[in-house]
């Protein structure tokens, strides 16, 4: 197996550049997506390779952005939209929730909208405001939306291609301080290891399950690695899929450690952690052994980006959650 | 602007506040009521042809008419008339949950809808009663909307006509986006009748507010995209006159976006007609977005929820009802020889049926089943959604166990 290092950055741009290949129907829009290749260059030298009629560097108005590559999609095309940053979704909110989500059962399934939302998220890259929000939940609870999070390069390679190709819309969730973080990548492999809206253990444990998504999997596995030195073996959870919930992998794990922490950056008020621990408690009430805590953004908004790092769950944070959960 | 075009307006006191205040708004007041010297009329409302605004530019359009299509013209307006009024009256008697009345409006959709071509497609906001007859839905799709037992149930494709839109201004991004898709299948400017295609993207005055309507003009003006924007101009949204909504004439804002704009009689079917014919071979022929503003009338309500005789005086009303768009046709028809009072009479039969048939086929029209909301969520199934449907389905099932027991 020849396998290549590659950034998650470079291995969505690979994943991009094999769907434009294997389907002409595929299309990229955004703000400076063509000729500047995006300003976390994803998007690098596509238009010169696959035209500006495929790479569409667009007006710069997101509702315009979303709206018209629903449009395109009605006509049989699969748009992949590049929102810049996550703060900057809210202008298309109404066209993601009213027509992307909803065209498909206001027409009795005669509609299908494959569209790919692409969202650079999160924080921890000191950005100005709206730059760094985790704004998943709005996105969760709109039912005709699925919600994906790439956390490594692999996953970024192949996730990309199977939200392209699937039928539905997709809302694809990047991690964009992890974009530079390596990892091997078997470009050669025929397809994916897992489905899109599969979760996958990513750490094996016994005492307690961490579950988490996007750039929180790189913190959790470092807290899991730190909490073996402890004696502590934790359970990491990488769920990849918020909507649909791959709640089966949740209540298999929690059936057997008792104990779960969830760990996201968004504030933890209604957030996805609150929906996780009610769906795990309803089924797991007799096998836990404490409540389901969260290791959330704190509720407040997000703070100016000098004391961001207080705002974010981080390895301490993360273990204070599994020493509380652990005291039960 | 002249100080003659602007009027002050004084607050009556606010309870609670300052004794008195003078606004810093200042209103305009209501503009002509006849849409000016530069709307493009070939009929009059007294159903005389004219050559009004420029008209003659567009006439060879109506002039290739045949009888036969200018009797079918009226049909169309006569049975759209008369199938809304219809609907109207079956809400007035609870069969329907609410009806979004056309009434006043029928040349204006029936003159666009007749210029559309089979394979152009049309994006409608929730009015557009007239444009889906032309194209061919059965109306009885948009009475079970209406009566609440159905959604837009119906193959865009099948009919080149997009769902009904309820948030305002929406369908004019999807309708751009379409028309970008359109330009990439190359089916513009190849000079195959069959093949050119143009969208047409529907909206009123009230929706040229809307942020999603002007981002619709700017991407199709930087991509010459071949879709007509078609505003029926109807004076009112809800009950906000245009005063409220715009401080410049709707077509002229098209120049801003680098497209040409129209303002045509909207009461006036063939001037209609032959101005969205024009725009939608130009738009076919690769010649890029253009914008029509039909000036017409909400003669009804806004919906059969509203009461618009809190916010606009009947004179204004009885005055729109001297520029009927049908009563001119009419009389234009008969006086041309086209038409005389037994055909007149055979469409009002025709209309009478319809209505009844309509009437009868929404009494009758059965609920939808629960489970079926479960149906059309996703095309690959969803967790979340299918633990509902099983838990809604054991729930109901209960029931039947009660019963059974």
């Amino acid at each position: 197996m020849a396998t290549t290092k590659m950034t998650i950055a470079k291995a969505l741009n690979a994943g991009l550049r094999r769907a434009m290949e294997n389907d002409p129907k595929v299309l990229i829009q955004g703000e400076d997506v063509g000729k500047l290749g995006g300003v976390f260059r994803i998007t690098e030298h596509l238009q010169k390779d696959f035209g500006e009629d495929r790479v569409i560097d667009t007006p710069l108005a997101e509702s315009g952005i979303m709206g018209t590559a629903i449009g395109m999609a009605l006509r049989g095309y699969r748009p992949v939209v590049e929102i810049q940053f996550d703060g900057f979704v809210y202008p298309a909110f109404d066209q993601i929730v009213s027509q992307l989500a909803k065209l498909r059962s206001r027409s009795r399934g005669a509609i299908r909208l494959p569209v790919v939302v692409r969202i650079p998220m999160g924080g921890g890259i000191g950005a100005v405001e709206h730059h760094s929000e985790s704004n998943e939940a709005y996105f969760a609870h709109t039912l005709g939306l699925k919600v994906v999070f790439c956390s490594n390069p692999t996953d970024a390679y192949w996730m990309i291609q199977q939200a392209i190709a699937c039928d539905d819309p997709v809302i694809f969730y990047e991690p964009k301080r992890r974009y530079h973080e390596k990892g091997e990548i078997d470009l050669d492999a025929s397809g994916p290891a897992s489905d899109l809206f599969s979760a996958r253990t990513v750490r094996e444990g016994s005492d307690l399950t961490l579950a988490c998504y996007g750039p929180m999997v790189r913190t959790c596995l470092d807290a899991a690695a730190a909490a073996e030195q402890e004696g502590r073996l934790l359970e990491v959870i990488d769920l990849r899929s918020v909507s649909p919930l791959d709640i089966n992998a949740l209540t298999t794990s929690v059936t057997k450690t008792g104990r779960l922490v969830v760990v996201h950056e968004a504030s933890g008020f209604v957030g996805m952690g609150a929906e996780i621990a009610a769906a795990v408690t309803e089924r797991c009430f007799y096998a836990l052994e404490a409540p389901v805590l969260r290791v959330t953004g704190w509720n407040a908004p997000y703070p100016p980006s000098k004391i961001e790092e207080l705002f974010l769950p981080d390895l301490d944070r993360v273990l204070d959650g599994v020493d509380r959960a652990l005291a039960y | 602007m002249s100080d003659s075009d602007v009027v002050d307006v004084t607050r009556t006191p606010v309870q609670g506040g300052a004794d008195h205040y003078e606004s810093t708004l200042r209103h305009r007041p209501r503009g002509p009521h006849d849409g000016g010297p530069e709307m493009i009329q070939m009929l009059d409302p007294e159903g005389q042809r004219v050559d009004m605004g420029g008209a003659g530019e567009y006439a060879h359009h109506v002039d290739a008419l045949t009888p036969d299509e200018l009797r079918g013209f009226y049909r169309d307006l006569v049975l759209l008339r008369r199938f809304d009024l219809e609907a109207t009256a079956l809400q007035r008697q609870g069969e329907l949950g609410l009806w979004v009345s056309l009434l006043g409006q029928e040349a204006s959709q029936i003159g666009c809808g007749r210029a559309m071509r089979r394979q152009d497609h049309a994006f409608p906001g929730y009015r557009e009663h007239g444009i889906a007859w032309c194209r061919g839905l059965d109306p009885m799709r948009l009475i079970a909307m209406y009566r609440g037992v159905d959604r837009c149930a119906w193959d865009p494709e099948e009919f080149g006509l997009h769902t009904y839109t309820v948030v305002i201004g929406n369908q004019v991004l999807l309708g751009t986006g379409y028309a970008m898709g359109v330009q990439r299948d190359g089916a513009v400017g190849t000079g195959d009748p069959d093949r050119d295609t143009a969208v047409v993207a529907f909206m009123g005055d009230g929706a040229t507010a809307q942020g999603d309507v002007n981002e619709g003009f700017v991407f199709a003006g930087v991509n010459d995209s071949p879709i007509v924007f078609f505003c029926q101009n109807n004076q009112w949204a809800i009950s906000e006159p245009n005063e409220r909504q715009m401080r410049s004439p709707i077509y002229k804002r098209a120049d801003g976006f680098g497209f040409p704009g129209v303002r045509v009689d909207g009461n006036d079917v063939l001037a209609t007609y032959a101005v969205t014919k024009e725009l939608l071979d130009r738009a076919r022929a690769g010649q890029g977005p253009a914008l029509i503003e039909a000036f017409t009338y909400r003669m009804a309500a806004h919906t059969t929820s509203d009461d618009p005789t809190k916010y606009r005086f009947s004179a204004e009303v009885e005055m729109w009802k001297l520029r009927d768009p049908i009563a001119r046709f009419k009389t234009w028809l008969a006086h041309e020889g086209i038409a005389d009072h037994t055909y007149f009479a055979q469409i009002d039969a025709e209309a009478d049926a319809l209505a009844a048939q309509v009437r009868e086929a929404t009494i009758t029209m059965p609920d939808p089943p629960m489970g079926e909301i479960f149906d059309h969520v996703y095309v690959e199934p969803h967790r979340q959604v299918e633990d509902d449907r099983a838990f809604l389905a054991a729930y109901l099932d209960s029931f039947v166990d009660e019963e059974v027991a």
